[in-house]
């Protein structure tokens, strides 16, 4: 979490939430034991706001699918933070996970890549900076100095590493670039914030934002794209390393033939999506060249 | 002003009936009106609290992560639409942090975040100005002149103030939702009055309408004597009944004085023309025999040419003609008193019948009549002449004449003749000079007649009465009965 423009907590709270943390991470340790989906067979997958993950009956229906074809019983696990899943992840309460870039290459070490979605046929998407519809003062990014900002997730790259890198590049210091700046922990929820008025200024993945025109047209019309940043590696499908080789070969099998079947093709129709490609470590560079510049990587 | 106080009872009452059924409808309509607006905003007041409350202790853990995006989606959650649209819906939820600036709003357009709450306006000034310790929560202002409410609370983690809680209600929503009690409140009156007003004309009219008839035939007095009301008007026995009882009374005894009167002036006049007449009988009489006493001994005479005796004869017939009218003035009633019998009736019936013939009269005669009867006979039998021979002549040709002759009201003492004839009605002139010498009312009469017949009557002791009836002229004779022998006329 950034800590710029926080209001100063007293001893007394900072304290309250050291203890917290401290359950929370007790808590893990007892989960880290052993992973059980091996006795029951069920596949958990881990769902992230990498895409609208709140749309529910398409997640139903897509588990559905899932579980037929793999033939195995599918639990999705959602998380509103990347965090958290990075969390489960890491704690192999997930066998895998639908992840944004930049968690993917913080958790290199725990998992492989599966799979990388197809959007626009191509497996890259980028981040927008948006602000409302009636702005027309702002040009770019540097116009948005000294304003009210809303992050998408402190793990995400289109909605937190891209501007901030942006920002940087332009020769200032994201810590105070802004008067004050917050998460929403979804992209969606950045396009509601700018479109509200509560942020002069957002960063959101292209991939959702031009989604929501399509399903909510109300909402992402009242926003405007001043800035598009360069291409990344669209959020990958990421397994965990405890995953057995057969069911890993099994998984990626079925994300990459779900083209193939009507009912894949009408799943991948709602998503946004064109299918899916193996992928390679290679598409991410960009973002790695990035972390690396804030001293990440 | 005072116009109003002149109006007529039977506008008067209602007026003022209906004027103080729509004051009080008014007043307490008003009085209604005032504790609903009273209550509309201490309802808003409870719900603010309430909602209030909630927020606050929702969005504290927001202030301590300075969680922005979660405290906003908490202050909004109460916002339903554009605009609040009823009196207890919040228009704008703030959450001021400690130094007064804004964390969070709902709206974040006119109420931006990171803005100073003196910034944003009057209503905000004077609000962050009352946000101290010792306020008593919640603290509810209604700033002067603005078309907001607000309601403030502390923000607090355990002891720790975190800041403040701010919602906003717009008047403007109360006002539609009052305007619609007010609008359900005038109806419900103007259904009442409705009812009422109508009712109220109706009572109020009935209970005037006695009054005005009253006060319209007490203004014809003393000129008139009004009739009596009519008996259902007022059939209650209240001060208004008692009021119209006496007015009845009053009039009854009126009308028999005024009746009383007339009749007495009637009689003093008759009775003065009576002895202004025999007065002058007298004075004539008395030269007259002188008269006709030398006339008598001239026409004994051999020696008169003839033209000088016509002239005495002349004189003659001229003296008697004088004598038979004074006779006829001065009414002798001194005569031999013979009972009344039938005989004399059939004599009369005999009398008249040539007149009868003539005019082809039809004679109704109704003669209770016994073989005797103690009243001066030849008097009776002028009278009978004189009232039927009138009738006959008063009469239309081919008309109808009756006659009732019998004991009054079949009582021993009096004697009742009523003549009536279809002739012509007496006229209110004729009927107060009709017994006066002279009073003719039929050409060629000499107006002697009922003059005659009335000096009999009242020198009998009896009464003579003329009135119309029934499309008929009725004369009415009552004579008192055992005496044959009369008080004699002044002579």
């Amino acid at each position: 979490m950034p800590t710029d423009n926080r209001i100063a907590l007293p001893n007394r709270n900072r304290r309250r939430w050291l203890i917290g943390s401290g359950c929370l991470a007790a808590t893990g340790l007892i989960g880290l034991s052993r992973k059980s989906w091996a006795t029951d067979g069920k596949i958990r997958v881990g769902m992230t706001p990498a895409f609208l993950h709140d749309q529910h009956s398409l997640l139903h229906d897509w588990r559905a699918f899932m579980s037929a074809s793999l033939q195995r019983p599918v639990e999705f696990v959602q998380r509103d933070s990347y965090r958290e899943t990075m969390d489960l992840l890491r704690l192999e309460k997930l066998d895998f996970a639908w992840i944004c870039d930049y968690p993917y290459l913080h958790l290199k070490q725990e998992v492989r890549l599966l799979a990388v979605p197809l959007y626009q046929r191509r497996p890259y998407y980028r981040s927008y900076l948006i602000v409302r519809k009636e702005n027309d003062q702002v040009k770019s990014m540097a116009d948005l100095a000294g304003s009210v900002f809303a992050y998408a997730d402190p793990y995400s790259n289109t909605g937190y590493l891209a501007p901030r890198y942006e920002i940087r590049q332009l020769g200032r210091n994201p810590a105070n670039f802004f008067r004050k700046t917050f998460f929403t922990y979804s992209h969606r929820k950045v396009v509601e914030a700018v479109a509200s008025g509560l942020a002069q200024g957002g960063a959101v993945d292209s991939y959702i934002r031009d989604t929501l025109v399509h399903v909510e047209p109300a909402l992402a019309l009242r926003t405007r794209v001043v800035w598009r940043s360069p291409e990344y590696g669209f959020p990958p499908f990421v397994s965990h390393r405890s995953v057995s080789t057969a069911d890993f070969q099994l998984m990626q099998r079925h994300l990459l033939d779900t083209p193939k079947t009507e009912a894949g093709r009408r799943l991948l129709a709602r998503l946004h999506l064109d299918g899916f490609t193996a992928g390679s470590q290679a598409l991410y560079e960009p973002v790695v060249r990035m972390m690396r510049a804030f001293g990440e990587a | 002003m005072r116009w109003l106080f002149n109006l007529s009872f039977r506008h008067k009452i209602p007026l003022w009936t209906s004027f103080l059924i729509s004051f009080s409808i008014f007043v307490v309509g008003a009085a209604l009106m005032a504790r609903a607006y009273e209550d509309m905003k201490n309802a808003v007041v409870i719900s603010a609290g309430n909602l209030g409350h909630t927020l606050a202790n929702t969005v504290a853990p927001t202030l301590l992560h300075d969680d922005v995006w979660r405290a906003f989606e908490i202050v909004r959650s109460p916002i339903r639409g554009e605009s609040a649209q009823t009196p207890v819906e919040v228009d704008a939820v703030v959450v001021l942090a400690p130094d007064h600036k804004v964390f969070v709003s709902s709206d974040p357009d006119t109420l931006p975040m990171l803005a100073a709450a003196a910034a944003l306006g009057a209503d905000w000034k004077l609000l962050s100005t009352q946000l101290g310790p010792g306020t008593k929560w919640p603290l509810v202002l209604e700033p002067e002149g603005s078309s907001y409410l607000y309601v403030a609370l502390p923000i607090t983690d355990n002891d720790a103030q975190l800041g403040h809680l701010v919602l906003r209600y717009a008047k403007s929503v109360f006002h539609p939702w009052f305007i619609d009690t007010l609008w359900q409140g005038l109806g419900l009156g103007l259904l009442v009055l409705a009812v009422l007003i109508p009712i109220n004309w109706y009572w109020g009219g009935r209970m005037a309408a006695p009054l005005v008839d009253l006060a319209q035939r007490m203004g014809m007095m003393p000129e008139t004597v009004p009739q009596p009301l009519p008996a259902d008007l007022y059939p209650y026995d209240d001060e208004l009944g008692q009021l119209f009882h006496a007015y009845d009374r009053m009039v009854l005894a009126l009308r028999d004085k005024a009746a009383l009167e007339n009749e007495m002036v009637k009689s003093e006049r008759l009775a003065a023309i009576g002895q202004l007449t025999a007065g002058i009988a007298h004075e004539i009489n008395n030269p007259l025999a002188g008269l006709i006493t030398v006339v008598d001994t001239l026409k004994l005479r051999r020696d008169l040419d003839p033209r000088a005796l016509r002239s005495l004869e002349l004189i003659d017939r001229g003296l008697m003609q004088i004598r038979d009218t004074v006779a006829a003035l001065l009414v002798q009633t001194r005569v031999q008193a013979r009972p009344l019998n039938q005989h004399d009736l059939e004599d009369i019936h005999t009398l008249i019948q040539p007149q009868v013939g003539k005019r082809r009269i039809q004679l109704e005669w109704s003669a209770a009549m016994p073989v005797e009867l103690p009243a001066p006979a030849s008097l009776v039998r002028q009278i009978l002449i004189n009232l039927l021979l009138n009738a006959v002549q008063a009469a239309a040709e081919g008309g109808h004449v009756s006659l009732w002759l019998g004991r009054k009201e079949d009582s021993e003492a009096w004697l009742s003749i009523v003549v009536r004839n279809d002739g012509t009605l007496l006229g209110d002139e004729q009927l107060a000079h009709l017994f006066e010498p002279f009073a003719s009312t039929r050409p060629g009469g000499h107006g002697l007649g009922l003059w005659v017949t009335y000096q009999i009557v009242t020198q009998l002791g009896g009464r003579i009465a003329a009135r119309n009836i029934d499309g008929q002229v009725e004369f009415v004779v009552n004579l008192p009965l055992g005496e044959t022998s009369c008080s004699t006329a002044s002579a």
